[in-house]
């Protein structure tokens, strides 16, 4: 037994803003659910199955995913589900539901606001209640050790740290046509650190913002993306593994459960033109390099990456909606996805698309 | 149905209780995936992959708590996956998790929901004003409680009918070693009684706040033949949802629960459920949820559900009977009723139901919803393969 159908991702929309004081979630997500919805040339109420990901804590309130469905128009009433993960992993649910074959295509969306509330506080809550959550360390402290045992393991240097981040700047630059500070590199390294080894520029900052994409499976893809002249994004290997919890059960320098979700995908079948990492602070940029065996050759975070926008529970699909953009418009013949939860990259999904059929 | 055969091949759940202060969140996770694993001849190793769900997070307080409960389920180096639908979402759990197999994509999977609402209070939860949202007020039973009285109007209902359900319920949680409820001295009077909460619902109409869990075993056909135990077939799946306020929305009789049971009785080719079912296993956290949901889910015309009630159809010896268990009224872990609905309908076909075993069960349903009654999710399970 194993799944047997192809699936492809057909659309994808997203939108993201520092900070979001005119529109609640449902405002801020219609558009862009709207825009992957039309895009993919499905009617809305044709597509067999709709699933999303977000986490109630962000705005304090019990049902987030609940008012979020009035984005969608759940009427007649619709096949749905929800994960209370990144919306990566709702993609992962869909892909399931279409190679069961109960569908042949779905809607899959993600939303988050950090500017309800204060994420660092919010996402310390993950941490275990009775021992580690206690003590109340801030998610950014948490990451800085990781960055630290990494710099022990590898003898790599803060000037290498900050090298991601002022490229994760300049690559964000470039697809948005910004002009840029010609020494991005060492306004970065001169800033204070926040957390040793972090500095800003390490740092994903906090977003608002939502993302939308449309699968569909074997000739409905290649029907949709033929009419606008586009490939599908085949998702030729999708795999997700978990880690212990505990800081002190794992190597915090490395990442085993990336590399197995890699090993599942089918990574190593073949070369990677692109990889989106979902990288919330620039040592984990180094460390998935690692875990995934990615070659020089890759281009990694073409978008700027969640470095420049990282909304929560939507920046790891962002990265499957854009390494899948990059296929679709013929820029990359293979990528991967990368996205990952909890403290110190405990969880990680693994997603490699290609543009010819499978 | 769609995709590869599913099973049920291991059952578990917890005592069910106000508090257990006797175990962290870990321990009651563990107490049902344990008994879940042995009921299945398995270990930790011999699983593909783990499919949590519960209700929100803030019924806990803290964020995402598969996280640090990974490794307690024995989930280290194995995909996890969190589901999250409301109230639905043990029945929603059960269906993801069926998903991995009939996906073909894992041959055993470890699924569990938990509600350990000691933790926290699922009152605060449930009435934090949020902008821009129509006030829950004074939790669940003040938002269902003017739809019920829409139903008593509509069904020209007696107004004792909730309690019965309140009566027959707790009497049947007596046979069930885990519910959370015993109140062997139940009757009439006595719920009436119990102080008015909401009206029509008075304080012994109304579900528990427990802390409980319940876990299951689900396998591919090649692992079930195999099993020592007789599994339980899963005959079909299905959910649905529907936005919550709208002016045409019918929330006493929801279209989405009518087009989930027209959906799962289609893949297991039930044409009528009071006949072809033996028992029932429904989300019924307020007594009059019954009567309410026989029309819904068409064991009875819309009007005539409270005269299956009534005549003691649904009673532990009536022909169909609603909840053997005790159900939602006698135990309500609220992330881990709807997966107890489901499993509790497993046990009936397996005959593994002890003291509240249906005899000769065959065939079953289990129900789940959540919100305020707009997500639905159902299994069909059975003795025979689909």
């Amino acid at each position: 037994m194993a799944p047997t159908r192809e699936v492809a991702v057909v659309s994808y929309a997203s939108w993201s803003s520092p900070a979001e004081l005119q529109r609640n979630e449902v405002e801020m997500l219609m558009p862009v659910v709207a825009e992957a919805v039309a895009d993919s040339g499905l009617p809305r109420e044709e597509i067999g199955f709709t699933v999303s990901g977000s986490c109630d804590y962000l705005i304090g309130a019990p049902f987030s995913f609940v008012s979020a469905l009035d984005a969608v128009g759940a009427w007649p009433p619709i096949r749905e589900s929800h994960v209370e993960m990144d919306a990566a992993w709702a993609l992962y649910e869909a892909w399931i539901q279409i190679q069961k074959g109960s569908v042949d295509s779905a809607l899959v969306y993600g939303f988050g606001k950090a500017s309800s509330g204060d994420p660092s506080e919010i996402f310390t809550l993950q941490l275990d209640p009775y021992t580690v959550g206690p003590l109340w360390p801030d998610t950014i402290s948490v990451a800085a050790l990781q960055a630290r045992a990494w710099m022990d393991r590898t003898g790599g240097s803060e000037q290498d740290l900050v090298e991601v981040g002022a490229r994760s700047l300049r690559n964000w630059a470039w697809a948005n046509g910004v002009d840029l500070e010609p020494d991005a590199v060492d306004v970065l390294l001169a800033q204070p650190t926040i957390a040793s080894p972090l500095r800003p520029g390490d740092i994903a900052p906090d977003t608002d913002g939502c993302a939308a994409i449309v699968l569909a499976a074997d000739d409905l893809a290649r029907e949709l993306a033929a009419r606008r002249d586009l490939r599908p994004a085949w998702i030729t290997g999708i795999d997700h593994r978990i880690e212990p919890q505990a800081l002190g059960l794992r190597d915090l320098s490395l990442s085993t459960s990336t590399t197995l979700a890699a090993l599942t995908a089918g990574l190593a079948d073949g070369p990677v033109d692109v990889a989106e990492l979902h990288t919330q602070f620039s040592h984990e940029e180094h460390i998935l390099r690692e875990a995934l065996g990615l070659e020089d050759g890759t281009n990694v975070n073409p978008s700027g990456g969640p470095l420049q926008a990282n909304p929560p529970m939507t920046a790891g699909l962002m990265r499957i909606g854009e390494a899948a953009a990059r296929v679709m418009d013929g820029e990359a013949g293979r990528a991967v996805a990368h996205a990952t939860s909890g403290p110190c990259l405990q969880q990680n999904l693994v997603c490699v698309l290609e543009g010819e059929d499978a | 149905m769609s995709g590869e055969r599913v099973a049920v091949v291991g059952v578990g759940q917890t005592e069910h209780r106000a508090v257990r202060t006797d175990v962290s969140m870990v321990g009651l996770i563990r107490e049902a995936a344990k008994r879940a694993l042995a009921d299945a001849d398995m270990t930790w190793t011999d699983i593909d992959a783990v499919v949590i769900g519960k209700a929100p997070d803030m019924f806990e307080g803290v964020v995402m708590p598969e996280l640090f409960l990974a490794d307690a389920l024995g989930a280290a180096g194995k995909p996890m996956l969190r589901v999250h639908t409301a109230g639905s979402v043990g029945g929603s759990t059960a269906i993801v998790a069926a998903g991995l197999v009939q996906s073909g994509v894992h041959e055993r999977v470890l699924t569990v929901a938990f509600e350990k609402q000691s933790e926290s209070d699922a009152m605060w939860a449930l009435t934090v004003p949020t902008p821009f949202q129509a006030p829950l007020v004074a939790g669940a039973g003040g938002y269902f409680a003017p739809i019920i009285r829409a139903y008593m109007q509509r069904a020209d209902a007696p107004d004792d009918i909730g309690m019965m359900v309140a009566v027959k319920d707790r009497l049947n949680a007596i046979r069930n070693p885990y519910a959370h409820l015993k109140l062997p001295d139940i009757d009439m009077k006595t719920v009436e009684e119990s102080p008015m909460l909401w009206e029509p619902l008075r304080y012994l109409e109304t579900c528990p706040s427990s802390d409980g869990a319940c876990a299951m075993v689900l396998a591919s056909e090649r692992v079930a033949d195999a099993a020592a135990k007789p599994p339980a077939w899963v005959q079909g799946t299905a959910w649905r949802s529907e936005p919550t306020l709208f002016a045409r929305r019918d929330q006493v009789n929801p279209q989405a629960g009518r087009d989930c049971a027209a959906d799962v009785y289609q893949q297991a080719g039930i044409t009528n459920p009071r006949a072809d079912f033996d028992c029932a296993e429904v989300y019924v956290p307020f007594s009059w949820y019954e009567p309410m949901w026989l029309e819904n889910l068409g064991f009875a015309e819309p009007g005539d559900g409270w005269k299956l009630t009534q005549s003691g159809a649904t009673a532990f010896d009536g022909d169909i009977p609603w909840n053997p268990s005790g159900g939602v009224l006698s135990s309500n872990p609220i992330g881990a009723s709807g997966m107890l609905r489901f499993a509790e309908a497993a046990n009936q076909v397996r005959g593994a139901a002890g003291e509240h075993q249906v005899e000769g069960a065959r065939r079953a349903l289990g129900h789940a919803y959540g919100g305020g009654s707009q997500f639905f999710a159902m299994w069909v399970v059975g003795a025979d393969k689909p």
